[in-house]
């Protein structure tokens, strides 16, 4: 008897009984897309021959990065003993830039897959999403994947993972994406373990936006799980929390593509359209209920989307500003946590500060508007929010340091994160070197086996969006894996260090930092703006500053040749040139009073550097 | 090569020569460039070939009449444009090593000019030399032929910097070369360069004390410009030499104006030095002068330039392609540009910004109002600021300070609005 359902049960007329939601929870290159692709090609949905590789992803870069950014969610037949089961699974990123997301998507299944490499085991990221599928009560299956590859060691990392969930080691499943071996098994675990799930038909309409993508075709298509009740097309919704009104145009599912469908019922999973233009409209989390029997409480854990970190990005040509303001204005219409306001530098020009919900999120965006909208950027150092409080009591949010309060300041609280490391025991020297010297805090450190340990530190965003991540890799030969989570704030000496070209700041390169800190700083960018800048006709102080309070200078040396001392004889055109080219060098100068600065100047000083400290 | 391309040149030029020839402002003069040497040297990009042979009209034997054969094509166009060149104004052979050649065929080529165009009384009429490559005869012969000047490579007189720059002459050649030119009754110009890798400031003032023992009358100092492309900038490109040194350069260039104006040299133009010591101005190049104040030449050979009244073109790099087209009469120039009123100006404002004569600020009230209130006030922003002299402003002129003079390209940049 074939597996494959032979007749399986319509979209809007499923019994919730035979409905399994469940999730992948895995680590960038633990093979989800792998296994996912598998599972579509077993349970017939998608067969060998239409198959594309990462059905999944669908963003070329995610697909470069190994990143699922968008999650998506696909039904699939597969019978067991004789009965026709839906499987919606649920795509969920991987990312702790998305935990927001990721806990949206949780809250629509009721159960996840952990799958682990079976030749590298658990990585902090896993284990954060982990924790919380736990939370979410939901049946976790786990899974080693890569069985296949000669360094896979499936025993040893099926007792990690014993340990850290409490089941048997023999009951955690072994599989390949790759060649196939044990998918079957593992669809018939899902169907087996994995509670159907629960709700009142009868009820007014509950759905959960786990997410919303823009389409340009379509407009905004929404994802949603049926809780209670139904939808369906032509009838009015409501959106809980941002409390607008639409008319339903179309209901569907995704096996893999959109088939429109005469609704959605109670567990199912499927999209919504609208004809909403931006998804700002359809927000993660929300909740959808009928506009004429509205249900009285939504379903909960709705949150705005809170950036956390943020950054200047402005465009390297400066005609390109309208571009730049466009290009934004429609990657917005993809991603709600995606905020903008226009800004402007003395050193960078026109701009605007964007606010991330991490700095994978700060990448992908920066990468996107590079790419897709052929924009050449500059992004200043990122920095986190800090709520400063003045001489008067008045709290002054600040996120950007140029915004940082002159004169008497009582205190300054910054947020903090609590940051998960596993590692290879070797290197909880290395780490917790690190960590003190980025002003966290131990907060406890748990064996996962012999040669692997969590560690976990309370610190500074701060320090995380700097170079914490980059210095982790490089100090831990590449072995650490980081994930953090942010964990309430705390009031720290912290300053805003300014530098100075001939006595005026460059706004783009102030930074706040701990005091104790501020000195390495100003000696680092004043020395490197040195070598940067180059000579002009006088003597240029660059100077790093507290307030009033120098730290730091270096000195340009006034240029004393600037001649070439021969004409080329008669080859004038040659000589000219070489002005006219000079001429065009210029118009990339940015001029900080009269010193002028090549626009190269402030993308390599403006870049992170790993080697420093 | 560009065999078969029609050069634009005779179309163009008509318009371009009956202004030159109309404005009685405007000089003409004459560049004749031989491109052979016998080794090539480190530091050097200019046009110029080690092989004796490069094909019918481009050898030791054969260049003269191929030169000769370029200028009578030039006459023609005189001809067909309805148009009398003027008398020449100076001759320069320039190259390579010029005097590779057989002092007759050097002056079988200016006789020739001097036939076709006529030369003024008092013309300048230089020749370019390697001291290895001069004998007392040659150098009477060049004398004889009508030839008033003689600009001599020596860039060193130090063992190790020559080396650095690979140039094989022998030291004391250029002792004995000077003593024929002298005995010529010829003037002597002799060309050094500073800022070497590896040259002390010792050294640089050994090279200037031996070539003041000379008594020159007429030094060009160049600080050394590593070329892309040469072998120097590759040695390096690799470490075997340090780069050169702005600064050091500075430093030498005031040691350079220091000496020189107490022995009674007068500088003139950036790296040019006259023996002058009673401001008469005398000895000053008229050749180079009348490239740097933007005069009209006629440039024969392969890779030379041309200017008449704003337009300008090059003939063929190579010298097998430039024979080749010469001798199937077709004009052998392959480019030519003629810059905008932007670009003129920007030239005018380059070369004249060089000289001790100075930049007549009415080019930029010939310009446009605006234009000109822009670098007067610029200019006077300079003359604040020690870059140029303010008496000279004054008379609507602007001369570099000695300052001013290292700084020269950044004066021309202010002045030009950028």
């Amino acid at each position: 008897m074939s597996p494959v359902a032979s007749n399986p049960p319509q979209p809007g007329s499923t019994d919730p009984s035979v409905i399994r939601n469940f999730c992948i929870v895995a680590h960038i290159d633990h093979g989800k897309s792998t296994l996912a692709d598998r599972m579509l090609q077993n349970t017939n949905v998608v067969t060998p021959r239409e198959m594309q590789n990462q059905f999944l992803d669908s963003m070329d870069i995610e697909r470069e990065r190994g990143i699922t950014i968008k999650s998506q969610a696909v039904r699939m037949p597969w019978q067991v003993d004789g009965t026709d089961y839906i499987l919606n699974m649920i795509d969920t990123p991987g990312h702790v830039d998305f935990a927001y997301e990721v806990s949206r998507s949780l809250a629509a299944c009721e159960g996840a897959i952990l799958l682990v490499d079976a030749a590298q085991g658990i990585e902090a990221q896993t284990l954060a999403n982990l924790y919380l599928a736990m939370e979410h009560e939901l049946e976790i299956i786990p899974v080693l994947n890569k069985i296949d590859l000669p360094a896979a060691e499936p025993e040893r990392y099926a007792l990690e993972i014993s340990n850290l969930i409490g089941v048997d080691p023999d009951d955690v499943l072994k599989v390949s994406g790759k060649t196939g071996e044990g998918v079957e098994a593992l669809l018939d675990r899902v169907v087996n373990t994995v509670p159907a799930p629960s709700g009142a038909v009868d009820a007014p309409a509950r759905a959960m936006i786990f997410d919303s993508i823009y389409d340009t075709y379509r407009g905004v298509i929404t994802y949603v799980r049926m809780v209670d009740g139904r939808l369906q097309p032509r009838q009015g919704i409501k959106m809980m929390a941002t409390g607008s009104d639409y008319e339903l145009q179309e209901t569907g599912v995704y096996s893999p593509d959109a088939i429109p469908g005469d609704g959605l019922g109670v567990g199912e999973v499927g999209y919504l359209i609208t004809g909403v233009k931006d998804v700002s409209e359809s927000k993660v989390g929300d909740t959808v209920t009928s506009k004429q029997n509205p249900a009285p409480e939504p379903i909960g854990g709705y949150r705005e989307p809170q950036p956390m970190v943020f950054s200047g990005l402005y465009p390297i040509d400066g005609s390109d500003y309208p571009a730049l303001r466009d290009a934004l204005e429609k990657l917005q219409l993809n991603d709600a946590a995606l905020s903008y306001e226009p800004e402007t530098s003395v050193a960078l020009g026109f701009g605007f500060r964007v606010g991330f919900l991490g700095l994978l999120h700060l990448e992908i965006v920066r990468e996107r508007l590079e790419r897709e909208y052929n924009l050449d950027l500059i992004s200043t150092a990122p920095n986190v929010v800090y709520k400063v409080t003045i001489e008067d009591g008045t709290v002054v949010t600040v996120t950007n340091p140029s915004e940082f309060p002159e004169g008497k300041i009582l205190q300054v609280e910054e947020p903090m994160a609590m940051a998960t490391i596993i590692v290879p025991s070797e290197f909880i020297g290395a780490v917790m070197e690190l960590s003190q010297s980025k002003r966290g805090q131990l907060k406890g450190m748990d064996y996962l086996s012999e040669e692997r340990v969590e560690i976990r530190y309370w610190i500074p965003l701060a320090e995380i969006v700097f170079d914490y991540f980059d210095l982790l890799k490089s100090r831990t030969k590449g072995y650490a894996s980081l994930n953090w989570q942010r964990d309430g704030s705390q009031i720290a000496d912290l300053v805003k260090v300014d530098i100075l070209l001939q006595g005026d700041t460059v706004d783009a390169f102030s930074a706040i930092t701990h005091r104790d800190h501020a000195y390495s700083y100003g000696v680092k960018m004043t020395s490197k703006l040195k070598e940067l800048i180059p000579r002009q006709q006088f003597e240029v102080p660059i100077q790093a500053a507290i307030g009033s309070r120098i730290i730091a200078r270096e000195n340009i040396r006034a240029i004393r040749k600037d001649v070439l001392s021969k004409c080329y004889g008669g080859d004038i055109s040659r000589k000219r040139k070489l002005l006219e080219k000079q001429k065009e060098g210029k118009k990339r100068m940015k001029m900080v009073g009269t010193v002028e600065v090549p626009q190269e100047a402030f993308i390599a000083a403006l870049s992170t550097d790993t080697d420093s400290k | 090569m560009n065999q078969t391309e029609i050069s634009s040149i005779p179309q163009l030029l008509p318009d371009f020569v009956s202004s030159a020839v109309n404005d009685a402002e405007r000089t003409f003069s004459l560049y004749v460039h031989v491109p052979f040497c016998l080794t090539r040297c480190g530091y050097c990009d200019f046009n110029t070939y080690i092989s004796p042979d490069m094909g019918p009209g481009a050898s030791h034997d054969s260049f003269a009449a191929t030169a000769i054969k370029e200028l009578e094509y030039a006459a023609t166009l005189f001809e067909k444009s309805g148009t009398e060149p003027k008398p020449l104004h100076s001759v320069f052979f320039g190259g390579g090593t010029p005097t590779l050649l057989a002092a007759e065929d050097l002056t079988a080529i200016l006789s020739r000019a001097e036939q076709l165009f006529g030369i003024r009384s008092g013309a300048e009429i230089t020749t370019e030399a390697n001291p290895d490559s001069l004998t007392a005869q040659s150098v009477q012969e060049l004398a004889d032929g009508g030839f008033n000047r003689i600009s001599m490579g020596m860039q060193s007189s130090v063992g190790h910097v020559l080396q650095v720059l690979e140039r094989t002459h022998n030291p004391d050649n250029i002792v004995t070369a000077a003593q024929w030119i002298r005995a010529a009754n010829l003037e002597m110009s002799l060309d050094l360069i500073f800022g070497t890798p590896g040259e002390s400031l010792e050294d640089w003032q050994a090279s200037l004390d031996t070539a003041l023992g000379l008594q020159p009358d007429h030094l060009s100092a160049y600080g050394l410009i590593v070329e892309e492309g040469t072998k120097l900038a590759a040695q390096i490109r690799r470490g075997v030499y340090p780069n050169t040194d702005p600064d050091d350069q500075a430093d030498k260039y005031l040691v350079t104006e220091e000496r020189l104006s107490a022995a009674g040299y007068r500088w003139y133009e950036i790296s040019n030095w006259a023996y002058d010591p009673d401001h008469r101005g005398i000895h000053q190049s008229q050749h180079n002068l009348a490239y740097w104040r933007d005069q009209d030449w006629w440039g024969i050979g392969p890779g030379a330039h041309s200017h008449m009244a704003g337009l300008r073109w090059w003939n063929a790099k190579h010298p097998a392609a430039y024979a080749s087209r010469v001798l199937d009469n077709i004009s052998p120039a392959i480019g030519h540009e003629i810059p905008d009123d932007d670009a003129r100006l920007l030239e005018k404002i380059m070369l004249g910004v060089r000289l001790a004569e100075g930049l007549d600020t009415a080019v930029f009230e010939e310009y446009d109002p605006e234009t000109a209130q822009r670098a007067k006030t610029e200019a006077e922003l300079l003359a604040t600021q020690g870059l140029i002299e303010p008496s000279a402003l004054d008379r609507g002129k602007i001369v570099p300070t000695l300052r001013g003079r290292l700084l020269d390209d950044a004066i021309t940049r202010r002045l030009a609005g950028f």
